[in-house]
């Protein structure tokens, strides 16, 4: 896997450069995916919105309502979400369509042709997935921070101004970074896990099919482990602008 | 023009050709007979650069191809021509893209002279163009997709030598048989040496000259027709026995 990603990450900088391919996989990747961060975004801050609301009125703190979710959702929230949903039907996608390609040696028939698998198939979709994942998260942010907003102003009847005035003053560089960061980061994950697997399945149908399961199991608990560092390596060196 | 020299070759610890040896010239065929497992399309993937023995070397025209730059790889690759087994075709591109495959990804002709080629390179496998250019690969029986993949090896890259994996597995007789006659076109017609990976005897005897039979990854015997019905090794013997009937039956034809 290590010499795998360094291979490669070599492969990005060299030519030729398949652009029909990445764009192709931009499409599948975004327009693909848009419908599901739309409905796990505006669900997902919905209920959270509920369950803070519910709590914050208790304590006569409502007001507080859009800086909870403008941090809960940035920072945390939407890019975890957007990512293991991306991971999930991406990952699963990306490694069964190279697992086939191999089984059914038509990834050798591209070498025997004189065409560098490499830069043909995984570097288009890491490229793919480095510009829509944190575009996909941006789409779910807004989502949820948007579900935030309907909860907050029919069940915890809060002006539209406060919420709105509480969820800018906590867009600050520092939530925005950590927002934009998370994703680029995630979609190297969900890229080079996918694609090695999908590369290395063997075994036919069952051997592609077990390398699918463990391409979605892998990025999906990387992503959350690799979050959990982000937030605390990032905390700590930026604090001051959170 | 090909020769596996001493070749020792293994997937993980699980070892599958013990000093394989045996070249090809110009213009021969060879069939490699050999039961299932045995290595036979390893061989193939090894004289393609595909895989690299662990001992031993495979030389391409005097050069070894494990020792080559990627660069210089892909170079001796267009002498080479290769159908999978199963055709390999790639299944998300139409029949004509995956004939003019090479023409696509190397060269900037304009599409009318890529479609001109491809449609020529269908007619010449005896596939009619007009019936079967927009289809997907799925669409067609295993022997026309026989027939595309021999047909986008051609057009590639005008080899010199055409490597068929168990070009007929699968197929039904008619099917086979013109899947047969083309790869006998082939050599005939322009000169290719060819190497034909089967454990089909009747394919084996239909196509080639030379036969070379592995047994248990090494090289259990490398001779003609005559030689091979006249052989006494066991191994041989033990191979031919399933197809006795059908051997003495192509063997009287050969002889006719």
């Amino acid at each position: 896997m290590f010499f795998f990603s360094l291979r490669t990450s070599a492969a990005l900088f060299q030519r030729p450069f398949y652009g029909t391919e990445t764009i192709e996989q931009m499409y599948n990747v975004g327009v693909g995916s848009l419908f599901l961060v739309i409905l796990t975004g505006m669900f997902a801050g919905q209920g959270l919105a509920y369950a803070f609301a519910v709590e914050l009125a208790e304590l006569g703190a409502k007001n507080y309502l859009g800086r909870i979710m403008a941090i809960a959702v940035v920072r945390e929230l939407g890019p975890l979400l957007a990512a293991l949903m991306i991971a999930a039907r991406v990952s699963s996608g990306i490694t069964a369509e190279l697992g086939a390609m191999k089984s059914s040696h038509q990834i050798d028939a591209m070498v025997a042709f004189g065409v560098d698998p490499r830069k043909k198939l995984i570097v288009p979709r890491i490229i793919a997935l480095l510009v829509m994942v944190p575009v996909l998260t941006v789409v779910t942010d807004v989502l949820a921070i948007l579900g935030g907003y309907i909860v907050g102003t029919l069940v915890a009847h809060l002006a539209p101004s406060i919420y709105w005035a509480a969820v800018k003053e906590r867009l600050v560089f520092g939530n925005l970074f950590i927002g934009l960061l998370k994703p680029v980061v995630f979609s190297v994950v969900i890229a080079l896990v996918s694609t090695y697997k999908g590369f290395t399945a063997e075994g036919g149908t069952k051997g592609v099919g077990r390398a699918t399961t463990e391409s979605v199991m892998i990025s999906s608990i990387t992503i959350l482990v690799v979050n959990f560092f982000i937030t605390r390596v990032v905390f700590a060196t930026i604090k001051g602008w959170l | 023009m090909i020769a596996l020299r001493s070749v020792h070759f293994a997937y993980a610890d699980r070892p599958i050709l013990r000093d394989v040896s045996f070249s090809l010239a110009e213009g021969e065929s060879m069939v490699i007979l050999g039961p299932s497992g045995s290595g036979k399309s390893t061989i193939l993937r090894l004289i393609l650069g595909l895989e690299c023995p662990q001992r031993g070397d495979v030389i391409i025209d005097g050069e070894s191809i494990c020792r080559m730059k990627e660069s210089r790889k892909i170079d001796v690759r267009k002498k080479i021509g290769m159908v999978f087994q199963a055709g390999a075709l790639f299944d998300s591109l139409t029949v004509g893209e995956n004939v003019a495959y090479y023409l696509l990804e190397h060269t900037r002709l304009p599409w009318d002279e890529v479609d001109r080629r491809a449609r020529e390179m269908l007619g010449f496998v005896g596939l009619d163009a007009d019936e079967i250019i927009d289809k997907l690969p799925e669409e067609l029986s295993g022997g026309m997709q026989r027939r595309v993949a021999i047909g986008r090896a051609l057009l590639s890259t005008n080899p010199r030598i055409m490597l068929y994996d168990e070009p007929t597995t699968g197929l039904d007789p008619r099917s086979t048989e013109q899947v047969l006659k083309l790869i006998q076109r082939l050599n005939a017609d322009k000169g290719t040496a060819s190497v034909v990976v089967t454990h089909e005897i009747a394919d084996a005897l239909a196509v080639a000259d030379r036969f070379v039979l592995i047994s248990a990854g090494e090289v259990a015997f490398d001779g003609t027709f005559e030689a091979l019905r006249d052989s006494a090794d066991p191994r041989v013997l033990d191979f031919l026995a399933p197809f006795r009937e059908s051997f003495a039956e192509v063997s009287r034809k050969r002889f006719m």
